[in-house]
């Protein structure tokens, strides 16, 4: 490894530099030191435990908690590392250092809640994790056993139907508006329908799904493909506007290049847009579905609630993880203990699902991303 | 193969802007015809009117004339896609497909048409193009790597091959050289010498030497003013526009008085 070393400055001398008199930049050939006084490394560290000492002393002596004394920690070191930084430094690194405290700060406390509650779910669900909680059905259970096999298959079907139905919904209405409607009337009209349907309220969507159905099959119908369908009002906004944004960044230059190859359009938006978007897509439909697999309202209402395994979207009931964790949750049974830790042991398993599934979009989308690389 | 084109009395518009306005010329085949102008003139207008690659932007449209081979391009059972298999075009900044390889890159006119291809004449006509485009030496050993990963002289190179992949008899080319380093410049320079037994080229260029250098005709456009339409104000022989132009401002705007 060679070292870096920064160029050395050496300001020419003014006879040499053309068009400007000798002495009217008297000021310009002025030594500007390009060092100044930095704090050790270790300072950060160093207040961070005089901080933290500090504000345990005071926490002590007044018999404070763990949050009050965390608080006034920070907020010390808040305060501490910059006022030293201003005097050793210069004010610029003390306005650095006291920004990079709050930014740490920030980001710590948006994690707070997202620990906690990853924490809380598998703390309470692992334990109700075993051989049996995945491979049974609810079917005939009271009390202690059984499992959520159901459930399970509820979720990954019901979602799966609502992906089949949404996306090529979606992914052609935003082929419309980006590639044919461009300015028009029609597509304006169509992308403030598409924002006024990302803010349905998802019992709407189940209602308008169960009032639909009764439409065919008559009051009381309860099915699966009811819950795809509600889902699908759900998901087809999110895909619609996030295929439009990636449609959007393709630059208008490779479709040139296609036309100008005596391509037509239909075929440049199938074999360079999509392509070329295709990363971004998957992401987005990948976003869509974790945003309505946690869905319960609509589902409580379309596709009901049972305790035994339903493989057929066309007919009965069919329970997914929500509705059932909502179920266990309200109506434990006796003793209550099992029904909770079942509903505990889904709301994991969900996560589970719903994390696999960005995994799996991060893979898809690094897969067919255009390379670029040498 | 090479075919020459008439144009008259074209005005070309950006919905009611009047950009370009009464262009007549012939260019002739086989031969290298250079437009300059300063910037704004509508060069980069005129040069997409000639291949209907100026209808792609909305609420553009073009009226007057352009024949080629005795085939009016602006009648109207011509279908565009076809006139712009037979015209092809570079653009000013390089342009390769992301999502595909050096290889598919100069297949892309066929590929994308869904031409079948045995391997054998794929490999042929990849051969040939990247040849033509001077680029083969560099690229045989890495012909599966993604295309975005040349430099931009090559990948410039690389867009030239794939326009001439699919034989077309015309090759417009929009500043091809304005993005690059004086040595990819000189080796397209050297390019086009050599595609001109074979293709009409139109190219649009900035630089006075490279006209001088590249053509056998230069036309040159001007604006009448602020607001105003572009205009052709003169077409000549190169020799006779860089040496004893008509036209008083040809003359200035090449010895460098304004634009
Ligand atoms: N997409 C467009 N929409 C509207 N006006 C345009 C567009 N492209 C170019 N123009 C206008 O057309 C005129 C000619 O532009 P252009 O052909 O790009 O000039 P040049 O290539 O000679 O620099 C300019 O006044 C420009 O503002
Ligand atoms: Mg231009």
């Amino acid at each position: 490894m060679t070292e870096v070393r920064p160029p050395k400055i050496t300001p020419r001398a003014p006879e040499d530099r053309p068009g400007r008199a000798a002495g009217t930049d008297e000021d310009l050939r002025r030594h500007i030191p390009l060092t100044h006084a930095r704090l050790p490394r270790w300072a950060p560290a160093l207040v961070a435990v005089l901080a933290g000492a500090a504000s345990g002393l005071l926490a002590l002596s007044l018999g404070w908690g763990l949050v009050a004394w965390a608080v006034v920690g920070i907020v010390l070191f808040a305060v501490a590392l910059p006022a030293w930084s201003r005097v050793v430094e210069n004010s610029r690194a003390a306005k650095d250092r006291l920004v990079t405290v709050l930014v740490w700060a920030a980001f710590g406390l948006a994690l707070v809640p997202l620990v906690s509650l990853v924490w809380q779910v598998v703390s309470q669900g692992l334990p109700a994790i075993n051989a049996e909680f995945l491979t049974y059905s609810m079917r005939n259970v009271v009390g202690e056993g059984g499992g959520i096999y159901h459930a399970i298959m509820g979720t990954l079907l019901i979602t799966l139907m609502a992906a089949v139905i949404s996306v090529p919904v979606g992914l052609l209405t935003a082929i419309y508006l980006v590639e044919y409607g461009q300015r028009s009337t029609m597509a304006r009209t169509i992308t403030f329908l598409v924002d006024v349907m990302t803010g349905i309220p998802s019992i709407v969507a189940g209602l308008f799904a169960y009032a639909l159905f009764v439409l065919f099959f008559g009051e009381g119908v309860r099915m699966g493909l009811g819950g795809a369908v509600a889902l699908s009002l759900l998901m087809i906004p999110v895909v619609v506007r996030s295929c439009e944004e990636m449609f959007k960044l393709v630059p208008h230059e490779l479709r040139e290049a296609a036309y100008a190859l005596g391509v037509p359009k239909w075929r440049t938006i199938v074999k360079i847009v999509l392509p070329t978007a295709m990363a971004g897509i998957i992401t987005g439909v990948t976003l869509a579905v974790a945003r309505v697999i946690g869905e319960t309202a609509p589902l409580l209402i379309i596709a009901g609630f049972t305790d035994s395994l339903n493989f057929n979207l066309f007919a009965e009931r069919m329970t997914t993880l929500p509705v059932f964790i909502y179920y266990s949750y309200t109506q434990p049974g006796v003793p209550p203990e099992y029904g909770i830790e079942r509903a505990w042991g889904a709301a994991l398993v969900l996560i589970v699902i719903v994390m696999a599934l960005n995994l799996l979009a991060r893979v898809l989308g690094k897969v067919f991303a255009p390379k670029s690389g040498r | 193969m090479a075919k020459s084109i008439d144009v008259s009395d074209l005005n070309i518009y950006y919905g009611d802007f009047l950009a370009v306005e009464g262009v007549s010329m012939t260019i002739p085949a086989r031969s290298v015809t250079a437009l300059i102008g300063p910037s704004g003139c509508g060069k980069s207008t005129f040069l997409r009117s000639l291949n209907r690659m100026h209808e792609v932007i909305p609420g553009a449209r073009v009226d007057g004339k352009v024949v080629i081979d005795g085939q009016e391009l602006y009648a109207p059972e011509v279908d565009p896609v076809e006139v712009r298999r037979q015209i092809g075009m570079v653009f000013q900044r390089p342009n390769p497909f992301p999502t595909m390889s050096i290889y598919e890159n100069v297949l892309a006119g066929s590929r994308l048409n869904a031409k079948k291809l045995k391997k054998h004449a794929a490999d042929e006509i990849v051969e040939k193009s990247l040849r033509g485009a001077n680029l083969w030496e560099e690229v045989k050993d890495r012909l599966d790597k993604p295309g975005a990963g040349l430099s931009g002289g090559q990948q410039q190179r690389l867009c030239i091959a794939r326009a001439i992949a699919v034989e077309p008899q015309v090759l417009l080319m929009d500043e091809p050289c304005s993005a690059l380093d004086p040595i990819s410049t000189s080796a397209i320079e050297d390019l086009i010498h050599d595609l001109k037994s074979d293709y009409t080229i139109v190219i649009v260029t900035h630089n006075m030497q490279q006209a001088a250098r590249v053509s056998e005709d230069t036309a040159f456009f001007n604006l009448a003013g602020a607001g105003k339409p572009g205009r052709l104000v003169e077409m000549n022989a190169t020799r006779k526009i860089f040496s004893n132009p008509d036209e008083p401002s040809t003359e200035a705007y090449i010895s460098g008085r304004f634009g």
